[in-house]
């Protein structure tokens, strides 16, 4: 992405679709997701959380805003770093603790990490680690839903790079041909691990790509919460009449490296500068401190106890004892 | 190497004495007949069974396999598809995932390279990672021996019996293939189901009318001996029996062992086979290097080595793709005459 150095920061352009409540609600899974990320650093750093960990400060707003969007029926299939859409799809904090850190009682008994879980009864079905691969996945759900009558969506992501595999063709013209209530949320955060978006493709917009699918498509400010709120709904509402799917690209920035282990130093110093001063929560701290909808006592508070909850959550898995090791010998078929 | 020069044996004629006992009427159906009575049982049956594949509702497939099928059924549960085979795979996987049992056609088994990924990474790790099954079959014809060229005759089943999670089923009989199909679109698992397309007309034998079902990891004594076992599946059961018909005519009695499924596999009955009658071949149309037949071989010689007079000798595809002319097809593909070679050196040890 060019970077104009004069750029001005835009305000929140607020949803009008959006209760005051709402928009308390949705800061907190923000808070929530970016301190769940500040944890898992740290338990990276002590020893304490093995494998990789994949940071996703600079995608709050755009993991929160969509998941958001969607209704009590409709089902997410989050990527890596779609952490806040666990929580906004009611995950607790000791069942993710317990899948990130391998331990017993882990709803993937171990057998795998990070958000790759599903959890049927939230409606949550993980991703793997070949990117793009969940997006015929994910249509087929709905696929499965349509041909029973019932009218719900699937939501799921994909990044700057994972937009170059042949399964986000595949997957996205047949979303589009069979007219699925199907939204792909491409999160645009300039790396895919070292490549720029110059490496991994020519077109101006991914969202482009749409028109090729006969899809909607757009591309929006990814660190605007409210704009990727909006946006999605309007994707949902259109999947829910039978217009099929959408292809939203939030703009926005991956702020560390693709895993822990990565110093990120191939991202040049102004370019972290100019999406640091774009932080989304920080915006939208900004913006609902402005329209007096939550004081700095309020943010305070609610850090605070967010905080709180995710290192009780820690303190109660890191007690607990990986699975045991005939658990990796069982399961490999369902009866 | 075998010498060309023996007349060919015919793969008719031999007496086919099957051990299942059927107890409803009976048609005589083609082993493509079969299939598609299996699937139109099943989807008559449990409206969550349903078709994706590329050309199968107007056009009824490549092969004609699902002939009329959308008439009876509609579109929407004979989905012509887009060429996507990972999206015809993943979006099968996603429906078995919200409650559907979907079949979904590979035109020819080959292209399943194609869908790989979802059937190696997503389908075959879900049970384990998740505890979720993927009741969907992805099937297809496989197999060379029609002039088809190195992308429309490939064997691959070896790949996905190596991939864990994933069930692997050959049928070489119309009646297998009908109740196999039956069982594989009833299995919680996914499950890959070649079907040799060589047999897809060429064979015809009474097949149980109405609902029949022949258990996934069930091996089949086709024909009983004492000399030597053959060990086989798909199109080189034909050739073992072809075999097995001349061999008995030099005295030698043969046991052929049809195993119909690699993935499980029926190991308790391929033992009991070679403890029974001390020598072993191993017969299989797909090529020799880690091939399944290898693994076949290696089971034997870990649980029943002190049973065997003689090494165990595999007949297998060569180490090639499947050629175009028929003189290099004919030299790559095994057939009833290299069996026979193979068998009558296991004799001779």
């Amino acid at each position: 992405m060019k970077l104009k150095k004069s750029d001005k920061i835009p305000p929140i352009k607020p949803s009008k679709r959006l209760t005051n409540d709402q928009r308390i609600s949705m800061f907190r899974f923000m808070l929530q997701a970016r301190e769940f990320d500040l944890a898992m650093q740290r338990l990276n750093r002590q020893g304490r959380a093995f494998g990789g960990v994949y940071s996703q400060t600079g995608n709050e707003a755009s993991s929160v805003g969509s998941a958001f969007a969607l209704g009590e029926k409709d089902v997410l299939f989050p990527m890596h770093r779609n952490i806040g859409g666990h929580f906004v799809f009611g995950q607790d904090l000791n069942t993710l603790m317990l899948a990130f850190l391998a331990r017993e009682g882990s709803l993937m008994r171990g057998t795998d990490g990070t958000g790759h879980y599903a959890d049927v009864n939230k409606r949550i079905y993980g991703n793997i680690s070949h990117l793009g691969a969940m997006i015929p996945v994910a249509a087929g759900f709905v696929l499965a839903s349509k041909m029973r009558g019932e009218n719900v969506v699937s939501m799921t992501y994909i990044g700057d790079g994972g937009s170059q595999t042949g399964e986000f063709h595949e997957g996205m013209n047949f979303a589009s041909v069979q007219k699925l209530p199907f939204i792909l949320i491409i999160e645009n955060n300039q790396y895919a691990y070292s490549s720029p978006n110059s490496v991994e493709f020519a077109c101006k917009h991914l969202s482009d790509r749409a028109l090729g699918y006969g899809c909607h498509g757009e591309t929006i400010d990814g660190t605007d919460v409210e704009i990727v709120y909006d946006a999605c709904w309007k994707a949902a509402e259109r999947a829910r009449r039978g217009e099929g799917p959408s292809i939203i690209e939030t703009v926005t920035m991956r702020m560390r490296g693709h895993a822990e282990h990565d110093d990120f130093s191939y991202v040049p110093r102004e370019e972290l500068e100019y999406w640091q001063k774009r932080d989304p929560i920080d915006r939208y701290q900004n913006f609902l401190l402005e329209k007096k909808i939550l004081t700095m006592d309020d943010i305070t508070a609610m850090r605070t106890t967010l905080i709180e909850e995710i290192r009780a959550a820690i303190d109660y898995a890191v007690e607990l004892p990986f699975p045991p090791a005939e658990e990796g010998l069982k399961g490999v078929f369902v009866d | 190497m075998f010498c060309f020069s023996l007349p060919m044996i015919k793969i008719v004629g031999y007496v086919f004495d099957s051990q299942l006992s059927y107890n409803s009427t009976m048609a005589q159906l083609t082993y493509l007949e079969a299939i598609a009575d299996a699937l139109r049982f099943e989807m008559r049956r449990d409206e969550r069974v349903f078709m994706m594949g590329e050309d199968i509702a107007t056009y009824g497939g490549a092969f004609k396999l699902t002939k009329n099928f959308h008439e009876e059924f509609g579109r929407q549960r004979v989905l012509d598809c887009p060429i996507s085979e990972a999206a015809i795979v993943g979006a099968a996987i996603g429906a078995a995932l919200n409650g559907m049992r979907p079949v979904a056609e590979m035109q020819f088994m080959d292209f399943v390279t194609c869908g790989f990924n979802q059937i190696v990474n997503v389908a075959g790790t879900t049970a384990y990672r998740w505890g979720l099954g993927v009741p969907m079959v992805v099937r297809g014809p496989s197999g060379g021996g029609v002039g088809a060229n190195p992308f429309h005759s490939r064997n691959s089943e070896a790949w996905f019996a190596h991939a864990s999670g994933v069930k692997v089923v050959c049928p070489a009989f119309p009646a297998d293939a009908k109740g196999l199909m039956i069982a594989s679109i009833r299995d919680n698992n996914p499950v890959v189901f070649y079907e040799h397309k060589g047999l897809y007309r060429k064979i015809k034998e009474e097949v149980p009318e109405g609902e029949y079902i022949v258990p996934l990891g069930k091996a089949n004594v086709i024909r009983e001996g004492k000399d030597m076992s053959i060990i086989c599946y798909g199109s080189a059961v034909h050739f073992a029996l072809a075999a097995a018909e001349e061999l008995s005519k030099e005295g030698v009695s043969v046991e052929v062992v049809d195993i119909r499924t690699l993935v499980p596999f029926d190991e308790e009955t391929v033992l009991a086979s070679a403890r029974k009658t001390n020598r072993v071949l191993i017969a299989h149309e797909a090529s020799l290097t880690a091939g399944f037949g290898g693994e076949i071989a290696a089971r034997i010689a870990e649980k029943a080595f002190e049973y065997l007079d003689a090494p165990i000798l595999r007949v297998a595809g060569y180490d090639a793709p499947t050629p175009f002319a028929p003189t290099l097809e004919k030299a790559v593909l095994p057939n009833a005459e290299k069996v026979l070679m193979a068998a009558r050196k296991l004799m001779e040890y």
